[in-house]
Formats: C-alpha cells, structure tokens, sequence
C-alpha cells in the first residue's frame, strides 16, 4: 500500500504541492487527474525519489521512502512510465526493455519478463532490433510501458500516457494499461485525459493547483457537476 | 616519393591510432557528462609515467604491464570523478573547464616533483629495429601500439554495446531522467565512465612510453590533439573520435613530409579552425541544437 502523508514539495521557492494525502491499495487502480501545472509530474518526481518532500511522508507498505534516492524506490517496485516516455533513442527496442530490468531483483527475472512483456505488447516483438528512436510515438509510448513492466512493478505509475496519441491508440493504450491492472499490478495513472482516467479507474483524485479538491469512487467522480464541469465541459 | 608518402601514411595511420584512443575517452566523457576533460593530457602523461616506473624498476615492459596500467587509470578517474567532478557536474561548463584545467595542473606537477623534469626514455630490447617491408619500414613499437589500441578500442566496444553497465552509459549519455527512473544510479555510472575515459588515457600513455619521450609536461600537445580529434568526430560521438583520430593522424603524417615538420601542428588546427567554421558538430555530427 502506497500513502502519502500531507505531502509538500517545492521548487525553490514556489510551494508546488501543498499538502497531498493519497492512498493507494494493493491491486488497485487509481486516476491522478488534473489540469496541466496542478502540479501532477512534480508529485510523481517526488514518489519515485527524484525530488525530496519538504515535509510529509510517503509511506510504502509502513517504510517511509520520501527520502530514497530513486533507485532505491525502483527497487521496491515503485516504477513510472515517464511522460514523453524518455526512451533511449539510439539503442534497439529490446535494448530499451533490457534496461528496464537494469537493478539485481528484477535482472534475474530478465527473461522471463521479457517474454511477458512481449507476450502483452506482441508488436515489441516485431521491432525488437529497430531503434527505439526510429518507432512511432504509439509505439514508442509501448516501449516506455513494457520498459516499466520490466522492472517487475509492483506499483506500476503512468505519467500522461495519452499524450499526443490518436483516440485510437489511447484506447489500444488504456486497454493494455487494464491488462496490466488485471494482471495484479497496481496502476496510478496521471492523466489530462479525465473521462477516459476515470472510467477505468476505482477511485479518483482531482488535483488542483497542488492540492487535492476531490476524491473518491471514479464512478461516482465521473457523475460530480463541479467536476463535470470543470474539466469536462459538460 | 610515392614511397615516402606510403611510408608517411603508414606512420600517420600508426600514430593516429594511438590519437584516437585518446580521443576516444575524451568524447565518451562529455558524451555521458557534457564535460570537457582537460585533465585529458596530463592523464596520457600518467599513464606513460605508470609504464615507465613498472618498466624501471622491475623491467617489466609497458604492453606486459598493460592491465596493471588500465586497472589503475580506471580506479584513478573514478575517484577523481567522485570527489572532483561531480559536485561541479551541474555547474556553468566555465566552471568545469577551470577545473579540469586545475586537475591538469595539479597532476603535471605532482608528476614534476616525483620525477622531476628531466627527460625520460624507455629503450625496449628487441624494439628499436624496424620492420622492413621492401623501401617501406614500420616502428615496431608504433605497431603494437596500433594493434593493441585496436584491441583496446574494440574492448571499449564490447562494453559499450554488450555489457548492461555499457547500456546503462549510453542511456545516460542520451536520456538523464530515463535512465534515473530505471534504477540506474547516474552518479555510479559517471564515475564508471570516466573511469573507462581516463583508462583509455591510460592506455594512450602506456603505449607512447616506449614511443617518445616521457617527461611531466609532454600531455599538454596530445590535450589539444585529443580536443581537436574529439571536436572532430563530433563531441560525444566516440566512434566519430576513432575516425578522426585516424584523420589527424594521416593529416599531421603527411604535412610533416610535405610542408615539414613545423607545419604539421599549424595543418591541424586550420582543420580545427575549419570544422568549427563549417560543420561545427564534427564529422559525423547531427544538426546544431
């Protein structure tokens, strides 16, 4: 289980994240919805290590990881799918997936994940010795998520995985993202992407301006007029 | 004259090896940290003083002692890496450039006060004659400089693109953030990195040793060949290093033979000069950012 204790961030001097809560079950998938600059990526950055809290805790099964650095967080199977996916361009596809497998634990179990990820993304298969660079953003943003799978998650977070997708492609995405939940992996997605984060998701946070100002059951989110309103235009 | 010009490419190829790796290690440096090493020459110097002092006082000859030299130019650029350069890793690249430039000082003149400044040479038994082919004749130890640098090169290429340590550079090199996010510690991987850098440096030195003469200050003209060669081939672009050490090599060869030996650093760096000019990006280089 995953939780975050009033959690705040700055960047220099600007209060980023101004006191977050957040709990995450085991097995469950949760959406991180939010307009752009509501502060979504530095709270990610501050989950997998890469920024410090100001103060709060993030509690992971009872540790306090806030002040890991993030290959210790890795380690744990606290694994993010970047946004703009941040592959490495020049080097092949199954390069790319290798390294996800880059720390001891997940290493040894290189190759039979390996074949799980293909297995879930078949396409990977085909463009395994192409360049990573070289790909589709589709699939490029593929790679990134078998590249996460690969660390062997037990936590899997997804930073803006729709973005600059077709509607198409979104849905092949969020239909793999699904599989991957219903694999037993627990999912955080970060979307701009409401309406679809929230329908597939079991709870919901609404972050705004570094704070939280709703949450609860997607469902039930989805139906809110506030909500509705703001960043559905209905 | 034909024969003199093949002889001449033949030492340019030989010597430009040597550049080569050299240069190598400069540009697989600021190809993963966006640093200029230049400390890169008094390194050369290092490692030639390394070969040397095994070669004195135990009669070891430099290629024997070659491990031992690459072993302990690997673990001197790391440390150097951990407790100079990367608490400035993030720092303005002036910054960086005076302390490389310091390093390079500092190591010239530990070397001074060691060794002081006079003149060393390493006359290997067996090596001063030359290979005669026909009219042409070959350096003995510039080709086993050549071949071992092949070797070694080609060893740094295993690493880079076999080893998940070599991958975990590459992916440094390109994509930072990326790369933290799997689990790779950056700052390990830096350090390894300019391990292998300075190891390359190393490697250079060693094979010179035997080559030329060894005194504290006689990596301050290789710093700037590498530089150039570096720049050449496209700062970063290691293989782009190899090619253009080659390049200079052959270049710098043939200017002494045909213009003379005054002329064969100017020819350099008009090149130099040139590629900055016209294509600053190097050889190999992609569009300016």
């Amino acid at each position: 289980m995953l939780v975050l204790e009033d959690v705040y961030v700055n960047y220099g001097t600007l209060q980023i994240i101004q006191g977050v809560s957040m709990k995450i079950e085991d097995g469950e998938m949760i959406s991180l919805v939010g307009s752009n600059g509501a502060g979504k990526t530095t709270l990610l950055k501050t989950i997998s290590g890469l920024k410090k809290p100001e103060s709060g805790k993030i509690l992971w099964d009872g540790e306090d990881i806030s002040l890991l650095s993030p290959d210790k967080t890795v380690a744990r199977g606290i694994v993010q799918v970047p946004e703009g996916r941040k592959l490495f361009p020049q080097m092949t596809v199954q390069e790319n997936l290798e390294l996800g497998s880059f720390l001891k634990e997940a290493k040894k179990k290189r190759k039979e994940t390996l074949e799980y990820v293909y297995e879930m993304l078949p396409d990977l298969l085909k463009k395994a010795k192409m360049p990573a660079g070289s790909l589709s953003g589709g699939q490029q943003q593929m790679v990134a998520i078998g590249r996460g799978l690969m660390a062997c998650p037990k936590v899997l977070i997804f930073d803006e995985p729709s973005i600059g997708l077709s509607p198409l492609l979104t849905d092949i995405m969020f239909d793999i993202i699904r599989k991957i939940k219903d694999s037993g992996t627990t999912v955080m997605l970060v979307e701009q992407n409401v309406q679809n984060a929230l329908r597939m998701a079991d709870r919901g946070y609404v972050l705004e301006q570094g704070r939280i100002a709703m949450e609860g059951k997607a469902s039930e989110l989805l139906e809110n007029e506030e909500l509705k309103k703001s960043y559905l235009g209905l | 004259m034909a024969v003199s010009i093949t002889q001449s490419l033949i030492d340019g190829i030989l010597m430009g090896g040597v550049y080569a790796l050299a240069a190598l290690g400069v540009s697989l440096i600021f190809g993963v940290m966006k640093i200029t090493n230049f400390a890169h020459g008094a390194l050369i110097t290092v490692g030639m003083f390394i070969s040397y002092l095994i070669f004195s006082t135990m009669g070891i000859s430099p290629y024997v002692s070659l491990p031992v030299t690459v072993l302990l130019m690997f673990l001197l650029g790391y440390g150097i890496q951990r407790v100079t350069i990367n608490p400035i890793i993030n720092a303005p690249s002036h910054n960086q450039l005076l302390l490389t430039q310091g390093l390079s000082i500092v190591l010239e003149n530990m070397l001074l006060v060691i060794f002081t400044a006079n003149y060393k040479s390493m006359s290997l038994p067996g090596f001063d004659k030359a290979i005669k082919l026909g009219m042409i004749s070959i350096n003995k130890p510039k080709l086993i400089a050549f071949t071992l640098v092949v070797i070694a090169s080609f060893a740094v290429y295993i690493l880079l693109q076999k080893t998940d340590i070599g991958h975990a550079i590459s992916a440094t090199s390109v994509q930072r953030e990326g790369a933290v996010l799997m689990g790779i510690k950056v700052d390990r991987i830096n350090a390894i990195a300019f391990g292998i850098g300075v190891a390359c440096a190393g490697v250079a030195g060693a094979l010179l040793a035997p080559i030329q003469y060894i005194s504290p200050t006689v990596g301050e003209g290789f710093q700037l060949k590498c530089f150039v060669i570096a720049v050449f081939g496209g700062l970063g672009n290691i293989w782009g290093a190899v090619v253009a050490g080659l390049i200079i090599g052959i270049v710098e060869s043939l200017a002494s033979l045909l213009l003379g030996g005054s002329w064969s650093e100017m020819v350099i760096y008009l090149i130099f000069i040139l590629v900055l000019l016209f294509k600053p990006t190097g050889l190999f280089g992609k569009k300016t950012r």
